[in-house]
This record gives C-alpha cells, structure tokens and sequence, in this order.
C-alpha cells in the first residue's frame, strides 16, 4: 500500500537540506540574487550536489548516482520550495536525469549524478506530460531553431533538445545561443535557447524520454509547491501573532483564524496528494493518476497560500524587500510549470473514464 | 505482543467452535466479544487484547470471508464511537463490565444527550440540572438533536450540578436509562421529512450515582473524550477511491451522457479530485495513528468530508436535470440508523446540510484548528470566571 509517512532516513535529509539552505540561501541573500548577473546560487547548488550528492538520487549507483529515488527527491523538493531556493535542482536532478534514465546515456548520466554538470531538457516549462512540444530543425547532422521559455537554461552545462526526426539530442551549452528571458518567477529563470548548426549527439527517441521526465517533474513539483505553501502558512501565522493592532494580536481575530485554519487545511490535504505521488513514482503503481491528482490540487493551494500571506501581511507584503513575493511569483509560475491544474484534471478524466460531454 | 498470525490463529479458533452458519448472531457475536476480537484494542475481558488497533483489520477480514455476522455498528454509531470509548477511559471496572459487551453486541443502543435549546456550539453553558438527592441524582431539563434517542436503551448525558461556579467547572457526566418513566422522546421532523432526531424532556429523572461516569464537576473533561471521538468516527470513515458520496454522480456520469455539460464536467472533475485528496489525507492521518505519531489532521477531516459532502451532493442535484426536480419521499419516519449516501439525491443533498452542524460547527471547528493547531490567539471570553447562575442567557 502507498506510504504516505516520511521514514526517519527521510527526516534526517530534510534536517540536512534544510540546515544547507539556512546557511546559503537567506531571503535577503535570494532578493539581491535575483538582479544580478547570476540568477541561480551556484554554491547553494554545489553544496547540495557535490558536497551532499543528491543530484544524484534518482541515478542508480552503477551509473554513479546514490540509487535513492523519488520519496527522497520530493523531501528534497519541499526543502527546496520552502526556501524558494534558486538552484536548478528540478531541471537537473529530476527532468533531464529522468530523460538521460530513459535513454539510458551513461556517461551524461554520471555527469549530472555527481554535479559535475548542469542538464536542461529543452522544452518549455508550461508544457504537460503526454503534450506536443516543439522540435528543432535537423540538417547533416547539426541543429537549428529556437525554443523558448526553457527552465535554467542560463545554468546549463549541456542542453537536451528534441528534434524533428523524433530524437532527443545532447548539445553543449556552448555551442547554443541562450538568451535570459524577463521572468515572471525571478528565481527559476527562463531563456531562448537558439541553435544555428549546433553539434549534437543523438541520445535516443524524444517522445518516451520527454513524457517521462515531464510526469515525473510534474509530479515531484507538488512537493515544492507543498514547500511553498507551508512556508507561507507558518511565516504569516508567525506574524499575526506578533502583530498588534487595536490593541491585540490581530491573529486573535476571527475573520484571519478561520482563513487561516481553512489554509492549514488546503495545506495538510496537499502534503497527502504530494506524497502519494513521490511514493507512487517510487513505486511504478498507479503513476499516472496519483501524478495528476496531485498537480490538479498543488497549484490552486500554493497560489493560494502565497495570496493569502501577502494580504495578511499586508503594506510589508507589497514590498520588494519582503520575499513573500519570490513565493508568490514562484507559485504563479509553477500553476503553469508541466501542465495547468486544468491540463490535468483533463488528464484525471481520461484516466478514471469521466469523459467530456 | 499479539501479533497477526495470533489473531489468525485465534480467529480460527472462534470459528471453529461457533461456526457461523449454525450459530445464533448474537450468541455468535457474544462469543466473539468474549474471545477479545470485537475491538482487538481494548483490554482482555473488555472484548480486545491489548492489541493494537491496526490488527482488527485482521480479523475483520478473516470473518468477512468465513461469512461470520457483524455486529451492525451503524445501528449504534454513538454508542460504538463515542460512549465505549468514554467509559472505557472513565468508567468503574463495573461499569465497563455491565456496558461494554451489550454495547458492542447491539443489543443496547446509545444516544447522546449534550445539546439543549440555550446550549449549541457553547455546549458549556448547558441548564440540564442534576441535584443529588441520597445516592441518586434527580435530573430536570430539556436535549436536543438526539439522534437514535427513539431505539436507545442508555444515554450519555451531561447536567449541570454545581450552577454556582464557572460554567466549565460544574458539570458532571452520567449514564441515563432512557426506559426510565421521566424520560420523554419526541421526533424532530428535519427538511429531508424524516425524524432521525429527537428533542427528549427529562422530568426527575433518577439516576443512582452508580451511573456517574467521572468525578463530580469533571463533567467537560470527560465530555471531550466523547466529542474528540465523535469528530473522529465523522470524517475518519475509510473510503475506496471514488467511494462516498462521489460513487453516484460519477456512476451518473457515465451512464448517462446526456446529462453532461462543460460546466458539470469541470465542477465534477474539481470535487472528483477533491474527494481523492481528502480520501489520502484521511489514509495519511490512520497511517500515523498505526505508526504512534498522530498528527492533527483529524481535527480538518470533519470539515473537509462536510464541505466536500454538500458540493458533490449539490452537484448531483444539478446534474439529474429533470429527475432533480423531484423529490423520493416526504413521509415522516424515525429511522433506525444514519446513513449519509442512501436513498436519492435530492435525500442526499438535504441531509448533507447536517453535515457542518451535527458534531460541531464546522465554524467552530476552524476556531479549533486556530487555535489548537495553529496556536493563534483564542477568543476574548467574558464568561470564563463567571458563576454559570450569574451568565446572560
């Protein structure tokens, strides 16, 4: 039966992640970030996947990664989202690892394993498992176009990119032009990536390794923006309690409690779906629909969560200098990342026999 | 430690010696009580083990598949749910041995007598008054929204005996007959048409202090256990995948395509998932209960399965078009037991609406999970040092 409980070899992760992003990724640390020439926190990402190995969770251990799997890489996640931490952790260790797994590249494999390199799987981060996704032009040989809205390009080492032949082809993030889009979610950035000639390596078919890892990112998103919710419970229920007005904590009000405790609600019932699909993941049963379940429920709670702390917080929510906005703006992002709550509810009713009229 | 295999073991054994087919139900279920497999978690000679409470799921499985009678529990839902766990954790070693086992048999129902006209969510401020009079109490006043109080043989019953100090301080908990002569039972008529519950007019009515469950004024305490119990056996139900209340709109849905719409579709497949996530956070909560970590969700599932019990029945309505108009039958009656997804759907939807109020509010409860879980602030009280006499009301 699915195990929706976290061991104790869970905990300890979390406790060790957790004390990592404490050390790297401070709120006024994160903001300053964002403005700068380098988005991502190259260290935080160095820390976690070099110093602790967990870009390498999902690889087994004869590929040179840790042999874990995805009730780990989800504790990971919720670490992750929670600290709204800019490292390009989901694009790396979860889709392009889940890409390179169905491959079955080695050799690229062991590289995002260990952190050595950075991997992006070059399709737009509002695309759905089981979706269309834009392929590139292939001639002798070498690659051209453009695509868009991909994920931590600006990070990567090595850039996964379908073309129209039906391959998924490895090309070096230096033979590729990748231009920084404005992104709406200031700490998972997005960019163009545009190929003219590029040199590539064909890895294998696109189609099966695309919608794997798109499931499986999709899946294992829920755990982050789980992440984001109870971040963005705990930090306003932390605040109304210390916030006084009219001469008592305005927590104490009826109005705030019941919105509150409806959120402690939306959030509890989210970490259950959440875990039901890293333990699904994990386990091969009944994926399809524990995955769309999930992202049916997470984002609504998530924007919710984050809408809910800003008007709580209320004039200091609106300043710049407040990270409740790098939750909100990564919880509006992440209602399109791998597919819409409505893309896969779609998803629920082809798999559970609700048709559409 | 009684493991699975022993359960099995003894399981057979039980079956051996009472084989269902030849045995009387309740001989059957009596044996069974006396073989501590009824509840595998209660004490020995209580009709458990000591066992714990994840294994009962073992013999209930061993039974079902020899074809062995149960026990009905939803004729006797506020007695197995809720005053078999208060006696058990209050009651005199004479009292869990009179109550227990007829209790669990079927043989005794329950009701609950708590609620009164001036005393809903602040349930506290109640004006039942018990005053002692030798070694009986005589008890005056007036309950409210008893379910089943027409089939029970015992209430559980708070009353007020000290009315000159806080209202939390001065009330007690009693066992009440329910057969005795100044008990009166009148049905409610609710909107569904049917009475499943009752107002009951308590007019001296005696009750030997030997029925005293508790010390006297410690009445709210042990009440918490039964209302603690109560939100628990509400929304802890446990549910197949589309099981409750989604099951007939779903089975609606597909067998009827003419009824579907775009905007039935979206709204279907919005509480569809819903209910599938409210289903896994109730699998989440028993999990940790079997793993000794219980986490506070259980104070969220009685207001989930609430919200979601309404909008899908109210979705259900909708959906039926024509035959939503329609209604299965008016005629009062007093039911035997409670079931939230029988009959049909206009029943459904009607009943549902009970759903944010039996057991707590669910307003109430969002003040619970405030304050409890999230440790907010609680409500400015001007009643808490108060003699109850001197309250408004």
């Amino acid at each position: 039966m699915t195990d929706l409980l976290y061991s104790e070899e869970e905990e300890a992760l979390r406790a060790a992640v957790r004390d990592l992003l404490a050390d790297h990724c401070d709120a006024p640390g994160v903001i300053a970030r964002t403005e700068s020439d380098a988005p991502h926190d190259l260290a935080a990402w160095k820390a976690l996947a070099d110093g602790m190995g967990l870009a390498g969770l999902l690889v087994p251990e004869a590929q040179g990664g840790q042999g874990a799997g995805h009730r780990e890489v989800a504790v990971v996640m919720e670490e992750l989202g929670r600290a709204v931490a800019p490292v390009p952790y989901l694009s790396s260790a979860v889709v392009a690892t889940e890409a390179l797994l169905e491959c079955g590249d080695e050799e690229l494999l062991g590289q995002l394993a260990s952190g050595r390199a950075v991997g992006v799987l070059a399709v737009g981060l509002h695309r759905a498992p089981g979706t269309a996704f834009p392929a590139v032009r292939l001639e002798n040989g070498v690659l051209h176009g453009e695509l868009t809205a991909i994920a931590d390009a600006v990070a990567a080492d090595v850039l996964l990119v379908p073309a129209e032949d039906g391959g998924l082809y490895a090309v070096d993030a230096s033979d590729a032009t990748v231009t920084p889009q404005s992104s709406l979610d200031l700490t998972r950035p997005l960019a163009t990536v545009t190929l003219n000639g590029a040199r590539a390596r064909r890895l294998g078919d696109a189609e099966p390794a695309v919608r794997r890892a798109l499931r499986s990112g999709a899946g294992l998103l829920a755990s982050e923006q789980f992440g984001l919710a109870e971040w963005a419970l705990t930090e306003t229920v932390r605040y109304l309690k210390e916030r006084k007005q009219f001469n008592r904590p305005v927590g104490g009000f009826q109005a705030l409690k019941h919105r509150l405790a409806q959120l402690w609600l939306e959030t509890v019932n989210l970490r259950a779906a959440a875990r039901n699909a890293a333990d699904a993941l994990a386990t091969g049963e009944d994926v399809d629909v524990a995955v769309a379940v999930a992202q049916s429920y997470a984002a609504p709670v998530a924007v919710h969560a984050a809408e809910e702390a800003l008007q709580l917080h209320a004039g200091i929510g609106m300043t710049w200098e407040h990270p409740i906005h790098l939750y909100l703006k990564r919880a509006k992002a992440d209602s399109i990342a791998y597919g819409t709550a409505g893309a896969h509810r779609s998803a629920v009713a082809e798999l559970v026999g609700l048709q559409a009229p | 430690m009684t493991d699975s295999a022993e359960l099995q073991r003894r399981t057979a054994e039980l079956l051996a010696a009472h084989p269902p087919a030849t045995t009387d139900r309740l001989d059957f279920l009596k044996a069974r009580f006396d073989a501590g497999l009824s509840w595998v978690h209660y004490p020995e000679g209580l009709g458990g083990l000591g066992a714990p409470r994840s294994l009962q799921a073992v013999v209930d499985a061993e039974l079902e598949a020899a074809g062995a009678p149960d026990n009905d529990p939803r004729r006797n839902g506020i007695g197995l749910g809720m005053a078999a766990p208060t006696i058990l954790k209050y009651g005199t070693e004479e009292q869990k041995q009179r109550y227990l086992r007829p209790l669990w048999i079927g043989e005794e129902v329950w009701c609950q007598l708590f609620s009164e006209p001036g005393a809903g969510s602040d349930l506290a401020a109640l004006g039942t008054r018990a005053v002692r009079d030798g070694d009986d109490w005589i008890v005056n006043g007036q309950k409210v929204w008893t379910s089943g109080a027409h089939n029970a043989r015992w209430a559980i019953l708070i009353a007020r005996t000290d009315p000159d100090v806080p209202k939390h301080a001065g009330i007690t908990y009693f066992i009440c007959d329910m057969t005795d002569p100044g008990v009166e039972v009148r049905p409610l008529r609710q909107i569904t048409g049917e009475a499943e519950f009752n107002e009951v007019f308590l007019t001296d009515v005696r009750i030997p202090d030997s029925r005293r469950l508790g010390a006297i004024g410690d009445g709210w305490r042990v009440a918490q256990t039964t209302l603690n119990n109560e939100r628990v056996a509400i929304g802890g139900m446990r549910l197949p995948r589309e099981g409750g209340m989604i099951a007939p709109v779903a089975k609606a849905w597909r067998e009827r395509p003419e009824l579907r719409t775009h905007d039935l579709h979206q709204r279907l497949l919005k509480l569809w998932v819903e209910a599938e996530v409210a289903r896994l956070t109730g699998e989440r909560l028993r999990q940790q209960l079997v793993a000794g970590q219980p986490g506070p969700e259980g104070a969220g599932m009685k207001l989930a399965f609430a919200r979601l019990n309404q909008e899908i029945s109210g979705l259900e309505v909708e959906l039926l078009g024509e035959e939503g108009l329609l209604y299965d039958d008016w005629t009062l009656r007093r039911p035997e037991l409670v079931d939230f997804t029988g009959r049909e759907a206009g029943y459904r939807y009607l009943r549902a609406k009970g759903n944010s109020i039996e057991g707590g509010t669910s307003e109430i409860l969002l003040n619970i999970v405030a304050e409890r879980v999230l440790g907010l602030p609680a409500e400015p009280r001007t009643d808490k040092d108060v003699a109850w006499k001197d309250l408004a009301r």
